[in-house]
């Protein structure tokens, strides 16, 4: 195989409680931390393994968004990407559009594997990879937790409901990722200066001739319902009588 | 006119309660025509159990012997043949639903609207986002075909009842043979289900081996109550991955949930939201877990537990 995809998606940092406007506009990202969304940042680590054990060698990490998504390119390349692609868009893009871009730089680039989060900390939709896979008529193993390359096709491990699944896939094919696949590698500073170096392109979504999707409209936001303190016992007798005085002993 | 299909969620010859938790969902669209396709090898029992549900009006049973594993890249296909006329198509947001479902909206070429926790209209839905951190109504297009997962703690199963009259058909389309099952690696165990369980314990990082998550076992079967674990207790490797409770593991609503040595991270809360009473059990008296705790003891859980589990009768 020589080259793998890899999608990284600018997200509101996983430590950062977001909290709703209070207009009800949207939810507040102003001077947030943002980072490299965590699942995706555990393909791109898959992705390096995967070349380091010489079986792929090429790893190209994808953004689509804003410019400011050079800066989770840049931290990819530097913790070993060989180059990065830029698809600009003002708006984050809905997973269907988003989807028919990795279809349109699947053309340019032919991968043997492109691999995905399972779904980005933000919209929390869970769509992107599925539906790629779909449009390019090719296998899907999403929520992976182990992947073995074995020439022309891939063992993936995939954690459902009731345990483990595993599914031999042909490739190329799509496989989305879920947390217990690897720890991404930290990004040491000489890296960061190399990465500097590295190829960085700039494509816009037009360049690509990609058809923008018909979003699901997002109408309103509201905070969750908050749940109530509630009381503190002082012992395992009292933990007792709580629960009976609800009814649930 | 409101046509929903439902894909039916089954292992071998039983029907998951997730897929009547979808039917439920799709009742609280007005006026709806609700049928559920079931996807199988043999589905003649499955079936007969979905024809049973309440608010059901026809079962489609599509037996093929590529169906015995349901892989998504050989179900989409089919679901997709069979989808004319159908205004919603809707499966539960499980492992299984939330594979699936995209496959069929990309071949249908529309977005799909993910984790429904709420109907506001025939094509407005809540769903949360951000961890759940916030909620969001979102409307689809009135012109496509709307493809949806349903956040199953948010809806109790529908109740027995139904009568729908059972359609063995057979489907026209191309299925794939470049995605093979291998095998599934199942725990085994003889406690309610942690994704259906009335009252649940988990444990988290505290447990510290999982020898010693063995007293929360013990407390769960004196309560007769399910499993789960926090993602550091799953992380571990003191408990397997299927008893993760959180935004990326389960998200269930039982009655009483009972967190022992687990923080109470967003991601894990995210996952208990719904539960009636939460009861937590952390040294920590400043654990963010005490936030949303009903019931909270402040202790070493190495001595609380198993007193607890004596005052119960275990
Ligand atoms: C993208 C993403 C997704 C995630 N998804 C999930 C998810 O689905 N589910 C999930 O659970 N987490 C998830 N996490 C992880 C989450 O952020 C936390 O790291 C995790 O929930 C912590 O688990 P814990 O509470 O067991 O451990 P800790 O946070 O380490 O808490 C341990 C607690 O035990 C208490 N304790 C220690 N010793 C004792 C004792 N002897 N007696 C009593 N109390 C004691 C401590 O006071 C502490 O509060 C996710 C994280 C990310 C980034």
């Amino acid at each position: 195989m020589d080259k793998i995809l890899v999608g990284l998606k600018r997200v509101v940092d996983y430590n950062v409680r977001v909290r709703v406007r209070s207009d009800g506009s949207g939810v507040n990202t102003d001077g947030v931390k943002m980072s490299i969304n965590p699942f995706d940042e555990i393909a791109l680590e898959e992705a390096l393994r995967i070349k380091e054990r010489g079986e792929a060698k090429e790893v190209i990490v994808v953004s689509i968004g804003t410019p400011d998504a050079q800066q989770q390119l840049r931290t990819g390349l530097a913790m070993g990407a060989d180059r990065a692609i830029l698809v600009e868009s003002d708006t984050a893009v809905d997973p269907l559009t988003g989807a028919r871009v990795f279809r349109a730089l699947i053309e340019r680039e032919d991968p043997g594997l492109v691999l995905l989060g399972k779904q980005a900390i933000d919209d929390d939709n869970n769509q992107t990879g599925q539906m790629l896979a779909a449009i390019w008529n090719r296998p899907q193993a999403t929520f992976a937790s182990k992947i073995e390359m074995t020439g022309d096709t891939a063992r993936v491990t995939r954690e459902v409901d009731v345990g483990l699944e595993v599914i031999e896939v042909d490739l190329p094919a799509v496989v989305t990722t879920d947390l217990r696949l690897n720890e991404p590698r930290y990004v040491k500073l000489p890296d960061i200066m190399k990465a500097k170096k590295k190829q960085l392109d700039q494509l816009s979504i037009n360049d690509l001739g990609v058809e923008i999707a018909t979003p699901i409209k997002s109408v309103g936001f509201e905070p969750p319902a908050e749940r109530q303190k509630g009381v503190i016992v002082e012992d395992v007798a009292g933990l007792v009588s709580a629960l009976k005085d609800r009814g649930l002993l | 006119m409101t046509k929903i299909l439902v894909i039916a969620e089954h292992a071998a010859d039983t029907v998951n309660p997730s897929t009547a938790k979808s039917i439920s969902c799709a009742a609280d669209i007005e006026d709806a025509e609700i049928h559920v396709a079931v996807f199988s090898d043999n589905g003649e029992s499955v079936a007969r159990q979905v024809a049973a549900l309440g608010s059901v009006s026809r079962v489609l049973r599509i037996d093929n012997a590529a169906n015995e594993t349901l892989l998504a890249a050989v179900v989409a296909p089919q679901v997709v043949a069979i989808a004319d006329g159908y205004t919603h198509i809707f499966g539960p947001s499980t492992t299984f639903g939330k594979d699936l479902m995209p496959r069929v909206a990309g071949l249908l070429g529309v977005n799909q609207v993910s984790d429904i926790m709420a109907v506001l209209g025939s094509h407005t839905f809540k769903r949360p986002i951000y961890a759940g951190n916030a909620v969001v109504t979102v409307e689809a297009s009135a012109e496509r075909t709307v493809v949806a997962t349903v956040r199953t703690a948010s809806y109790k199963a529908v109740s027995d009842g139904g009568n729908a009259e059972i359609d063995a058909i057979s489907v026209e389309a191309d299925l794939p043979t470049h995605t093979r099952f291998i095998e599934l690696l199942a725990g085994s165990s003889d406690r309610p289900d942690l994704q259906t369980a009335a009252k649940v314990v988990s444990g988290g990082r505290a447990l510290a081996s999982s020898e010693n998550f063995e007293i929360i076992y013990k407390l769960a079967d004196a309560l007769g109550a399910g499993v789960g674990a926090s993602r550091a207790a799953v992380d571990a490797g003191y408990v397997p991955n299927e008893m993760q409770v959180g935004q990326t593991g389960k998200i269930i609503a039982p009655d009483l949930y009972i967190a022992i040595g687990i923080s109470g991270a967003i991601q894990h809360l995210t996952g208990i939201k719904d539960a009636g009473t939460i009861v937590a059990i952390n040294k920590d008296p400043d654990a963010p877990i005490f936030e949303v705790a009903d019931i909270g003891l402040v202790g070493d859980l190495f001595s609380i537990v198993p007193e607890f589990q004596a005052a119960v009768g275990g």
